[in-house]
């Protein structure tokens, strides 16, 4: 189809069935593309449709209005099936000014439905976004079906009579005539998105009401202008029956630590350092007062681990949470936890690095520095999370070995799965796993290193038991006694010991499972959050034939127990990550065997695309 | 809580059975240098500690690295020996999340104000109900030799062969300028003063940040004889009391006083100046431009004060925490996860 415009569209439209589709929203920082994604997102997840979402703005907080590095995208994926990424290509963008359409170009596919606000396409914005000539006027998207909307305008003479606001201010609600736009084009309701909307703005009616009737204005522009020739309709998805909400995976990780809390009737401590892409946990936390969470925002990140360790030695759930360069700086009170073998969880949402890198950006090069990332044999648990929802579960399962083996456990996110949002089937309290939390009380048997024999837990031996009184610290302790030790035999055994515990963790966790044939020519490895790219592609590849299976580490210290046997059944083992190699290089190590890796270290996940064609590779190889 | 911890008394409650100083003795041989000041502080503690009606499993000592931290050993007590500078952090987390205890920070002039100056100030700025001991002999000990953030200027030390070129800090006027509701500085030797400011430390609501000068007879011996010898103290130091005048002097001739323009002055008594010209020391004052004044006096411009130089009430930080959590229960209900987790926009699929 050619480009169209508004003057030329005569053609009756009609409703086309559609199975999935992906669109991009994009504008300035300051236009609200996150948030109109996040409310298409929502809509479409209460119609029904599975969704992934895929934040992406820039670091800056308001970079300069109109320039490149001040874009801002919201991608999202809506489908009438069980989908697990935000979509490889969009089918849609909307691109709200000259840059926004300069930076995501490049990944709309051929053919793609392509929205433009007119308005903004002056020759001061195309000049900020390095156009020489206006792309709109040339041939320079034939390609796309291109629909030049004047939205700034469309907006302002839909508002001008109705409220009395600025014009500045009727512009803020653009996106929302935007919104209206796409909500007619793709047949969804206003109503949960104005129900928000007037939630938000509550104190203030006149701005609800512009932005309800910017809201409807365009959708109504939509359905009256006669602009599109087909309206498109992507029915309800056959996913798993029961209840759901849509939910980011920082918030899940919020919403686990709090469960966690319940199941273990024990109190939450946490402490954290605002750094993105962690602190929207810190706000959730913050907000759940009610559950006796004591939340403390600490002066650095070294603080607050070390409160939190605190609040383990006084027998509350030890919690803090940060992102790559604060793990780096929690680092030296992290072997303190482990010396002094108290249960403390630790967040990573890992972000592009290294040192500052791309804060907004995702990554998963951390899992090194979770693994080895301390002085000494210093070894602690870690466990990932492989979907927003997931951030739920593992949040749970990392209070469980915290508390069950006395160890600091590293609790791996990243960009992506922190800020991304897809449907969770919200499970039953009563089937969520619980765990006993015990306090060691009786002063005649008492020893601060004594062992639970199948564990190698010590007892957790909180201040205010009479009886109990003893001092820990970071000097090697003798074993049993607690003892400050510097015999070279005890600090062997003792350096062993550690190394023990957290092997014998693997007696507690599932095993790997495989999705796919139990063996074959290629198996795909990964860990935390591309695990849905992985597993569409590997089912791409399933139903065109080929022997491809594919496995998920959700415990990477220690691995499933039958991971190495898993391994084996395999002509090749191909694991796609976020980083230059980091679980290929541990598989490699631990196991012999001549892992491929294969790496992507863009700030961006992958793509089906990326990887169906690697799989084909190796397999052919 | 635990059974345990609610049938507790809490950290203030005088304990039913009376304890002595041998009680808070721990079976760990004490591995100070011979002759080291630590000896007298800890001697000190372990001799109040009985007398300040806490009880001892309520007790808990937090330190972080150096000679001085190796105090949580000794005192059989629960005890934390933590990491560089990291003590005010952990004890933060101990206290906030149980009140009831009776925490106290032991620290050095290294691992307080170098490593550990950022969680100094911030304990010190939450006013966590905790007591911070801080031994100060002017150099980093267990390190073998170098020069400490309140080493003389030009000292010369291992790391200092030419001289200290970093001046000096000065502890009080740091945890004046935090806001600390309870300063105070005492002397390792003087056994009933220590005495007396570690138990009215412990009696203060709200941090306590106590000074204490002692000596390190290995590598900066003599430290504060300058001061503190037998021959020399009444002159070179004076004692604050409240609601006394500053009047010091082994013949009590000399005095404190304020300048007209805002200086303070070492005046002889007699010749027309009485004790009535003088500054009368209150420590329950709201503001704290006295006690920094006074805290910035140094021999042998001045002589050096010891006692109480603050001593105000602020609401703590772990109260306010605990009550802004009963205020939201209060309002919205304890929470309730079934109903946390349904939250927000929900759908069913049949």
């Amino acid at each position: 189809m050619s480009s169209t415009t508004i003057l030329n569209n005569v053609e009756e439209r009609h409703i086309e069935e559609l199975d999935a589709v992906t669109i991009r929203f994009a504008g300035d920082s300051g236009d609200g593309m996150q948030l109109t994604g996040t409310q298409f997102t929502n809509t479409s997840a209460v119609l029904g449709n599975d969704v992934s979402t895929l934040p992406d703005f820039p670091a800056e907080i308001r970079a300069p209005a109109g320039s490149l590095p001040g874009v801002s995208g919201f991608q999202l994926n809506f489908s009438n099936h069980d989908i697990r990424t935000p979509g490889d290509e969009p089918h849609v963008l909307v691109a709200m000014n000259p840059a926004a359409l300069k930076v995501n170009l490049p990944d709309l596919e051929k053919g793609g439905l392509l929205i433009v606000n007119t308005d903004a396409f002056n020759d001061n914005n195309l000049k900020k976004a390095g156009y020489a000539t206006n792309p709109l006027e040339d041939d320079s998207l034939s390609g796309y079906r291109l629909f030049k909307i004047p939205i700034t305008t469309a907006n302002r003479a839909a508002l001008r009579d109705v409220v009395q606001i600025s014009s500045k201010e009727m512009d803020r609600c653009k996106n929302f005539w935007a919104l209206g736009l796409m909500y007619w084009l793709y047949d969804r309701p206003l109503e949960p998105t104005m129900r928000w909307i007037e939630g938000k703005f509550k104190k203030n009616a006149e701005v609800a009401k512009a932005n309800v009737t910017a809201l409807k204005a365009g959708f109504a522009y939509a359905d009256a202008t006669e602009l599109f020739t087909t309206h498109y309709r992507v029915k309800r998805a056959a996913i798993a029956p029961g209840k759901y909400r849509n939910i980011t995976g920082n918030e899940a990780t919020a919403l686990g630590c709090i469960a966690a809390a319940v199941l273990a009737e024990r109190p939450l401590f946490y402490a954290s350092y605002p750094i993105t892409p962690a602190s929207d946990i810190l706000h959730a936390l913050s907000s759940y007062k009610n559950f006796g969470v004591k939340t403390f925002q600490a002066e650095d990140e070294i603080a607050a681990i070390c409160a939190a360790i605190g609040a383990s030695f006084a027998g509350q759930l030890g919690l803090t949470g940060t992102s790559g360069p604060g793990l780096a700086l929690k680092s030296e009170a992290l072997g303190l936890a482990v010396m002094t073998e108290l249960p403390l969880v630790v967040i990573n949402v890992q972000r592009g690095g290294p040192s500052t890198g791309l804060p907004t950006k995702t990554e998963q090069a951390d899992l090194l520095q979770a693994m080895f990332g301390r002085n000494g044999e210093c070894p602690v648990a870690v466990v990932a999370a492989a979907s927003p929802a997931d951030c739920f579960n593992m949040a749970i399962e990392a209070f469980r070995i915290a508390t069950t083996h006395m160890i600091p456990v590293v609790y791996l996110t990243d960009g992506y799965l922190g800020n991304g949002a897809e449907p969770w089937l919200l499970p039953k309290i009563e089937e969520l796993p619980r765990f006993e939390v015990k306090f060691y009380s009786d002063p005649t048997t008492f020893k601060a290193y004594s062992r639970n024999p199948e564990t190698l837990a010590r007892p957790w031996a909180v201040p205010g038991t009479p009886g109990l009184e003893h001092r820990i610290g970071g000097i090697e302790k003798q074993d049993i006694t607690g003892n400050v030790s510097y015999d070279p035999e005890n600090h062997m055994h003792m350096v062993l010991t550690r190394a023990k515990k957290v092997d014998l963790i693997a007696n507690d966790i599932p095993e790997l499972e495989i999705f796919g044939e139990p063996e074959g020519r290629v198996l795909v490895l990964g860990w935390g959050s591309t695990y849905g790219a992985i597993t569409s592609a590997v089912e791409e590849m399933q139903s065109q034939g080929y022997s491809v299976s594919s496995a998920h580490l959700r415990y990477l210290n220690p691995f499933p127990k039958n991971l190495g046997e898993v391994l084996g059944r395999f002509d090749r083992v191909l694991v796609p990550e976020l980083n230059l190699g980091q679980l290929a290089l541990l598989l490699r190590a631990k196991y012999l065997i001549p892992a491929i890796s294969f790496a992507k270290v863009k700030g961006k996940p992958f793509k089906i695309s990326e990887l169906t064609a690697k799989i084909k590779e190796v397999y052919e190889d | 809580m635990s059974a345990n911890i609610e049938q507790g008394n809490g950290g203030n409650v005088a304990a039913t059975i009376k304890l002595t100083r041998k009680d808070y003795v721990s079976d760990q041989e004490v591995r100070w240098c011979p002759g080291c000041g630590d000896y007298a502080i800890l001697a000190q503690i372990q001799k109040v500690m009985p007398e300040l009606g806490i009880k001892r499993e309520n007790t808990v000592f937090v330190s972080g690295i150096g000679c001085s931290s190796r105090f949580p050993y000794y005192m059989n007590t629960y005890g934390f020996h933590t990491i560089h500078g990291r003590a005010p952090a952990v004890a933060t987390g101990i206290k906030a999340a149980n009140p009831e205890l009776s925490v106290w920070v032991i620290t050095g002039d290294g691992d307080a104000l170098s490593i550990g100056g950022n969680h100094l100030i911030h304990a010190i700025r939450r006013n966590l109900d905790i007591n911070i001991i801080l031994f100060n002999n002017r150099i980093y000990g267990l390190t073998k030799g170098q020069y400490s953030p309140t080493s003389e200027f030009g000292k010369r030390t291992k790391s200092t062969p030419y001289g200290v070129i970093d001046y000096p800090l000065n502890p009080l006027s740091v945890a004046l300028a935090a806001e600390s509701t309870f300063v105070a500085r005492s002397v390792d030797t003087f056994t009933a003063h220590l005495q007396d400011t570690v138990t009215r430390a412990m009696k203060h609501k709200g941090v306590s940040f106590v000074e204490v000068y002692q000596n390190c007879n290995i590598f900066n011996d003599g430290a504060y004889d300058m001061i503190k010898a037998n021959d020399a103290k009444d002159e070179r130091m004076i004692e604050l009391k409240h609601g006394e005048p500053l009047v010091f002097g082994k013949a009590r001739n000399k005095g404190i006083r304020m300048r007209s323009d805002m200086h303070l002055e070492v005046v002889e008594l007699g010749d027309g100046i009485s004790t009535s010209d003088l500054i009368t020391h209150n420590e329950k004052a709201t503001d704290s431009y006295l006690a920094y004044m006074l805290s910035r006096m140094e021999y042998p411009d001045y002589p050096v004060p010891i006692g109480v130089f603050r001593n105000v009430e602020k609401p703590t930080y772990e109260d306010m925490l605990e009550d802004q959590i009963n205020s939201v229960i209060e309002k919205m209900g304890p929470g309730n996860l079934e109903k946390l987790m349904h939250s927000g926009d929900t759908w069913v699929i049949e």
